[in-house]
């Protein structure tokens, strides 16, 4: 047991170590794309050289990141075929199919025209070149699209039926699973805060010049597109959080208890802004969650429901199967103890399914497939030892939620601020404090990249001990393996990445520090 | 190979040609990227792919069948 509980440790780190380096990559493709395009549509309509210079600059970092990012998403998909094989064929179809239309579609959009876009300059009309651009930009969307609906079935598995004979999942409604609500505000949330995660990239490299006194107009013009592309990412990311907020209240109503530390729900839920957890603290022992907190009344309630006198359940209300239904009444659901028992039972009936494969007795094998298709939902709960067992990590969601909220609040307020500088561009020349506000610009980068690690951080570990939310846990997701091969390619990959990591800030910061050096109000090449 | 010829003058997969030749050849920091790029394909797909990431149902089984069936084993016995 102690073995297989290393190998799944050993493949949760691995997986999050390689998606967590990969979407240090992905982002800033997102943002970027989103602002050189806006950059080349100005220089399109005022035919200007200084903003030809400023989208040429703009692009080669975009390339940098691209190039050095590209393709480090497949290793995921190399971890599930090896290490998580029961969940890759239990999946199969399903996870398949908006992966293959990301490869087919989207990947080939995105490289095709991304050729255009860097060695057309002087090949193809500018309006085509500028068509190019903006469909590199609209490809890396899409990409993410595909990827973040697959991300969302595990959240929310939608549109499927299981085929015991096949032990697969097989999609049912292909619209079902693209439009899911999980997927549509997860592919908005996560989009539109690289936008901000862009915005903000362009301040901070614009701070720098600034700080070191080169190609101020050059900067001007650069956070004028950065700051707007930041506050519109900023805000629509603020308002597609609070629909993410309603789905995961809905869909996942524990991994929202773990976001605010919640063991006992209530009417008129109150709202941690600012809290320590009690570290000792367990379901059911009666102590307090918190040591200290300061909570906004009725916060919770609204944020979950978007009704203020709404219940929301704790950790242990959704163990002992109290809810809310949709107009935020409690409802008593099943307790996990019963959804253990169920999985169980339907656990049996897959044996007894197999049995009935084998002496080829089609009554059993149709009556058996309904039964199991009828009460699927809880089929993951059979693997559980104790009802306990389903709390995600609390400390882990709750932390990295409120950092990121925190986080998100301040980008909000510096974007904004960064805006009203572009238009106010004197008040910032002449104030002796100037510096500062460009030192601010380059601490923001990291942070931003840290808060958007933790919102994945909060959708992954929050929803732990699931695979697939309610239907298989990770204990039996993963293959049979030894601890000691998933901890030698752990560290491979470890290496691995940081050496492309160094490579992609090396390579950014030389071109910054050498083209910053050029003027850049004339084009160079 | 030059690309001297006038663009309108040549064929759709002529200009197609010409676009990427021209541009890898004029390429600056670009050489670096394809360096690294080349690299990690390498690394990921002839190293990694190859040693380390077999897909384990097909070590394991021959048909689809075959691996229905250990999955199913996999997920009936294990509690």
């Amino acid at each position: 047991m102690e073995e297989l509980i290393n190998v799944v440790d050993w493949s949760r780190a691995q997986f999050a170590l390689t998606a967590i380096y990969h979407w240090l990559f992905v982002p800033l493709t997102l943002g970027l794309g989103i602002i050189v395009a806006v950059m080349e549509t100005i220089y399109f309509k005022t035919k200007s050289e200084k903003w030809l210079a400023t989208t040429k600059f703009w692009m080669t970092i975009f390339g940098v990141n691209f190039a050095i990012g590209v393709a480090t998403g497949i290793i995921l998909e190399f971890e599930f075929g090896t290490n998580w094989s029961n969940y890759s064929w239990f999946v199969g179809d399903i996870f398949g199919a908006p992966l293959a239309v990301e490869g087919i579609l989207a990947f080939f959009m995105e490289s095709t025209f991304i050729a255009v876009m860097f060695f057309g300059w002087k090949k193809v009309s500018p309006k085509f070149h500028l068509a190019a651009t903006w469909l590199t930009a609209i490809g890396a969307s899409l990409s993410a699209l595909w990827i973040l609906v697959a991300n969302a079935w595990m959240q929310y598995p939608t549109g499927c039926e299981f085929n015991p004979a096949t032990m697969r999942n097989e999609m049912t409604s292909f619209a079902a699973v693209a439009l899911s609500p999980m997927a549509v505000s997860k592919f908005f949330h996560t989009v539109l805060s690289a936008w901000a995660l862009g915005g903000v990239f362009v301040c901070g490299v614009c701070g720098w010049m600034m700080l070191k006194k080169r190609n101020y107009d050059h900067c001007q013009r650069s956070l004028k597109v950065g700051a707007w592309v930041g506050v519109i990412g900023i805000v629509l990311t603020m308002v597609t959080g609070d629909t993410s907020a309603v789905t995961v209240a809905k869909y996942q109503p524990m991994k929202l208890a773990a976001m605010e530390g919640l063991y006992k729900g209530n009417h008129e839920q109150a709202i941690v802004a600012f809290g320590i957890l009690n570290p000792s603290k367990q379901a059911f022992d009666g102590q307090d969650p918190y040591l200290f907190d300061i909570s906004i009344p009725y916060g919770l309630s609204f944020l979950a429901t978007h009704d203020f006198k709404a219940f929301v359940p704790g950790i242990e209300d959704i163990i002992n199967g109290v809810s809310y239904d949709n107009e935020g009444n409690v409802i008593n659901t099943v307790s996990y103890a019963e959804r253990m028992e169920r999985g169980r039972r339907l656990q049996d009936m897959l044996s007894q399914y197999d049995a009935a494969m084998r002496s080829e007795n089609r009554v059993m094998v149709d009556s058996l497939k309904n039964a199991i298709n009828a009460d699927f939902k809880n089929f993951g709960y059979a693997y559980l030892d104790k009802p306990e067992e389903a709390i995600p990590n609390v400390p882990l969601t709750f932390y990295t939620f409120h950092f990121m909220v925190t986080v998100g609040g301040y980008l909000l307020l510096f974007l904004l601020l960064a805006l009203f500088f572009v238009y106010r561009p004197n008040i910032l020349n002449k104030a002796k404090w100037a510096k500062w506000w460009h030192i601010l610009a380059i601490i923001t980068i990291p942070l931003t990249y840290l808060c958007s690690a933790s919102g994945w951080i909060v959708a992954e570990v929050g929803r732990q001990p699931w695979t697939i939310q309610d239907l298989m846990p990770n204990k039996v997701a993963i293959s049979d393996l030894n601890a000691g091969y998933v901890q030698a390619t752990f560290w491979i990959f470890a290496v691995l990445f940081t050496a492309l990591l160094i490579a992609d800030i090396g390579i950014i910061c030389k071109q910054i520090s050498k083209k910053s050096q050029t003027d850049l109000d004339t084009v160079n090449d | 190979m030059s690309s001297n010829v006038p663009e309108n003058s040549q064929g759709f997969w002529s200009r197609v040609f010409h676009l990427y030749y021209d541009g890898f050849r004029s390429m600056t920091v670009g050489k670096t990227l394809w360096l690294i790029i080349g690299i990690k394909l390498f690394i990921m797909f002839f190293i990694l792919k190859l040693l380390f990431f077999p897909n384990f149902l097909n070590s394991k089984c021959d048909t689809e069948q075959e691996k229905a069936e250990y999955v199913r084993q996999q997920l009936t016995t294990n509690n």
